[in-house]
């Protein structure tokens, strides 16, 4: 993954997959203390203590299109890269919360990246869920509901309509460079 | 805080008024990016911004765009699914923004399938 924010597709759309309703993602830093935090947050159908314990060995997945499942091994990795690294709790039934924490100045630290196209393709490829984001990045706060967006259009047109896809994007323009 | 205008989204939804939202239901084409780690590490990201801008500028409203996730064929990532109602649907594979605007306009828009990038035609539909 070259960048922070495809790493976070890749989690979201495990949230997607595991039934959620709700995803939220949130990516803050915290520059006082150099951190860079990302979690991800679903309602999905959450994992047992004997699945999360092997949530991040690579052989381990629930895909029965092949036998491995890099997503979270990869995120941690580039987290403990930087001196930081992943947080995943989770209740059956109820969802799970995966939170990767970097050292922001980290020569090995990735960019964000275009949280923009993550999300924009999260709602593309998902428009009967629900995404709330919200980023706290170089003093420009960014916070997008689908809920709301939704009950502003209030079925007259959907949330994947490229128009509207267009406008969340376009919240982007100027956070593309972290 | 950076957020939507609810002046925008008015705005949309007047310029929408009076045509048949399609999205939602029936359509035409469907196009399914393939998003697993291998895909979205291989670029699938790319490939359905790619196909956005054009479903955008071409103005139809017949064709939906989505995501499915990794089809156990890894090493041909990023890989899209294209169903055109009435014909066997293809596999396109390996593919960059440029592959994407020619088979947008010659399959999608055309109705020729872009055999140069298919790994095959004719497998499973999802309709």
């Amino acid at each position: 993954m070259q960048d922070l924010s495809l790493h976070i597709l890749d989690i979201a759309e495990n949230a997607t997959k595991a039934g959620a309703t709700l995803i939220e993602i949130d990516v803050s830093e915290n520059i006082s203390k150099d951190l860079l935090q990302i979690s991800i947050t679903d309602n999905g159908r959450g994992m047992d203590a004997e699945m999360l314990e092997g949530a991040t060995d690579p052989f381990v997945t629930t895909r029965t299109t092949r036998r491995v499942g890099l997503g979270l091994p990869l995120l941690e990795q580039a987290a403990k890269e930087t001196g930081g690294n992943l947080l995943i709790t989770s209740h059956p039934g109820k969802g799970t919360e995966v939170v990767a924490t970097f050292q922001k100045s980290h020569i090995d630290r990735r960019p964000v990246g275009d949280m923009g196209a993550t999300l924009t393709t999260l709602i593309m490829g998902n428009p009967d869920l629900d995404f709330i984001y919200f980023s706290n990045l170089d003093g420009e706060e960014i916070e997008v509901d689908t809920r709301s967006i939704r009950g502003e259009l209030n079925g007259s047109v959907s949330i994947n309509d490229p128009a509207v896809i267009r406008l969340i994007k376009n919240l982007f323009k100027n956070n593309m460079e972290n | 805080m950076t957020k939507l205008k609810i002046e925008d989204l008015k705005k949309i939804k007047e310029s929408m008024k009076g045509t048949v939202n399609l999205r939602q239901g029936e359509y035409r084409v469907k196009i399914t990016v393939h998003m697993g780690t291998c895909g979205i590490a291989a670029g699938a990201r790319t490939i359905m911004n790619a196909f956005l801008d054009k479903v955008e500028k071409s103005e139809a409203t017949d064709i939906i765009l989505t995501a499915s996730g990794c089809a156990g064929l890894c090493n041909h990532e990023p890989m899209i699914t294209l169903e055109v109602k009435g014909s066997a649907p293809v596999k396109y594979v390996k593919l960059d923004a440029n592959k994407a605007v020619r088979i947008f306009d010659e399959h999608v828009l055309g109705g020729n399938p872009v055999a140069d990038y298919a790994l095959s035609i004719g497998s499973e539909t999802t309709y």
